[in-house]
């Protein structure tokens, strides 16, 4: 029980008639990556929300880092980081300015915060644009100085939604080294992704579809249980079988 | 409090970056002083008159001559009949006929007594009462002279000399009313507007929800949010009061400490207002909207140009609710009377519960969860 660090049991959220989320039960494993998939509108940024108390369960049980989400949302705060899908630094601040800022408000001691981002900066080969203003830089730096501030003050967990959105394939790559080196640092991550070569890199999936989790296992596992050759083919079954008629008649209706 | 500092920190980087912000707080309330009180005066010149003097004497030139000679007014048309200056006032060519009758130098030097016809354009209802107020003033004067002059002799068998002395504002310059109440008016503007774009304007770009996941506790964040515009405000208080001695040459009677002091109280008032308006707005459009609708209200209702004695008693009793109308009347009071603790201990105590009322459904309304 210790190794398991999220717990839900039949968790759901719903608005008025439509459940978001519906009776979700699953567990993450402390030091694992965790890939949470699905198509858009499956649920996933809901279930995100509820695990790091941003949004109110409607019912069921759920806990993070061991604590409980309805009564203890604000020790989960302090195990836990977050980028969220919609880019969230302050782009009229530097990426140093970020970095002390975010470090500040989790406690974290001036001194503290000042070696570690030297140490940062000289990892990631940021030298020329620490000074530089969030707004300034191109939107693969903004999404590592994003991962970088989520796991600034080192969580136990690190929740990334959407991560590499809108990213090429080079940063994608550089990104998920990032998260092993993370990973490798014992943080659990618990990432959802758009991308399925990128499920590939977790270690167990799970894949999601109308607010109902359809598969969950490792990737391999995953595989051979539905019987198919690759993560797309899988994700077609199981998440996107309901899409592809329509997907058809569109294209009938278009030719 | 280590918390508040990195808050605060960040704040004042952003604001000091922001250049439209800077400009707004200093260079509004330049133009504020340098126009406002110029345009926006009570006081009314080039009143036009339409003349019909069928008499056409010595005595009705001296009269229009002593008119014309007030400052306030001037003949825009002669004309021979009523008919033809009710086309002028229609045309808003004028604003007033005056006329006239034949015989006023013989009826006035035979009877001691004669009329003559005042028809104004109330459309402006306050114009027309100043007008008409002012012209008969001139007549009445001219009354006089022309006792003196015809009857050295004859003392006049007046009874009581009405004689007014105007305190606090000798010289009924509207200039000196209307400052501290701009002034009043600056800190409210940038005080609230400030607070609630700049929440909501986080919440917009969504990283509101980026400190919202880390464990910094909701009364950190808003002093977080307060104290940066409470700081800001008094900038431009300060600025306004310099503003205000150097152009206008007002220097606050009371104590400046008084001033301060209520001041920043009333402060946490707009700024806990700015607060929940943010709280209840998704968007910087909305967030605006709403402030715009309770600073109209505030303002026109406030006393800032219009007396609120002489408003209708539902509206005198509004008042009460009104934060801006005790601020306006406070920062009057203390300015131009120089008014002491004792003497706006009644403002004080409101503008508190104002404060308080305000800050507690902001902080309830305030969350971290949706």
């Amino acid at each position: 029980m210790d190794n398991i660090i999220i717990k839900t049991e039949n968790l759901t959220k719903r608005f008025g008639t439509f459940f978001a989320v519906r009776e979700l039960s699953f567990e993450v494993y402390r030091g694992e990556i965790f890939g949470f998939l699905g198509a858009n509108g499956a649920g996933k940024t809901t279930a995100i929300r509820m695990l790091i108390g941003l949004l109110k369960p409607t019912s069921g049980i759920a806990s993070v880092a061991g604590f409980d989400v309805y009564k203890e949302p604000d020790k989960i705060k302090e195990k836990i980081g977050y980028m969220s899908q919609k880019f969230s630094l302050y782009e009229d601040l530097t990426v140093l300015e970020n970095l002390r800022f975010f470090g500040g408000i989790y406690g974290l001691k001036s001194e503290t915060i000042k070696s570690k981002s030297a140490e940062l900066i000289k990892k990631l080969g940021m030298e020329n644009i620490a000074r530089k203003l969030i707004k300034e830089l191109p939107v693969g730096w903004r999404q590592k100085v994003a991962f970088s501030v989520a796991v600034f003050h080192n969580p136990a967990i690190v929740f990334l939604d959407e991560p590499t959105g809108g990213v090429d394939p080079i940063v994608r790559r550089q990104f998920w080294d990032m998260i092993y080196e993370a990973s490798e640092s014992n943080i659990t991550i618990f990432v959802t992704t758009h991308y399925l070569d990128e499920a590939e890199y977790c270690n167990r999936i799970s894949i999601m579809d109308e607010g109902v989790i359809k598969a969950l296992d490792n990737p391999s596992e995953l595989k051979k249980k539905f019987d198919v050759d690759s993560m797309n083919d899988l994700f077609n079954l199981i998440a996107r079988k309901k899409l592809l008629p329509d997907y058809e008649k569109t294209l009938q209706f278009y030719y | 409090m280590r918390l508040l500092f990195y808050l605060l920190q960040k704040e004042f980087r952003q604001v000091f970056r922001n250049k439209p912000i800077i400009a707004i707080i200093f260079i509004v309330p330049i133009v504020q002083f340098l126009i406002l009180p110029l345009a926006a005066d009570f006081e009314i010149k080039n009143i036009n008159i339409s003349l019909i003097d069928n008499d056409r004497s010595s005595i009705s030139k001296k009269l229009i001559n002593k008119i014309t000679g007030s400052g306030y007014f001037r003949i825009s048309s002669i004309d021979n009949t009523f008919n033809k200056a009710l086309k002028k006032i229609e045309a808003e060519e004028s604003d007033l006929i005056l006329e006239f009758p034949a015989n006023l130098e013989k009826n006035l030097l035979r009877d001691s007594n004669q009329k003559v016809l005042i028809s104004i354009n109330s459309i402006n209802g306050i114009k027309a009462n100043l007008a008409g107020f002012y012209l008969i003033n001139i007549i009445n004067e001219f009354n006089k002279e022309m006792q003196t002059e015809l009857s050295p002799n004859f003392q006049n068998e007046k009874g009581i000399d009405i004689c007014s002395l105007d305190w606090f504002n000798p010289n009924l310059n509207y200039k000196i009313f209307l400052i501290p109440g701009l002034l009043a008016i600056l800190v409210t503007l940038v005080g609230g507007f400030l607070t609630a774009l700049n929440i909501v304007r986080e919440k917009e770009l969504g990283t509101i929800e980026q400190i919202n996941v880390t464990p910094i506790k909701k009364w950190q964040f808003i002093l977080g949010k307060l104290i940066p515009f409470w700081i800001l405000a008094n900038l431009v208080f300060t600025n306004g009061l310099i503003l205000g001695y150097l152009i206008y040459d007002i220097v606050p009677q009371g104590n400046l400490l008084i001033l301060y002091g209520f001041i920043d109280i009333y402060l946490f008032a707009v700024l806990g207002l700015g607060l929940l308006i943010s709280t209840i707005s998704e968007t910087q459009q909305q967030a605006m909207f709403v402030m715009y609708f309770f600073m109209i209200v505030f303002i026109m209702l406030g006393g800032l140009f219009t007396p609120i004695d002489s408003m209708p008693t539902w509206a005198q009793y509004f008042a009460y609710l009104n934060p801006v109308k005790y601020v306006i009347e406070t920062i009057r009071l203390v300015m131009l009377k120089g008014s002491n603790l004792e003497d706006i201990i009644p403002q004080t105590i409101a503008i508190f519960f104002f404060a308080v009322i305000i800050n507690f459904l902001a902080v309830l309304n305030y969350r971290k969860t949706t």
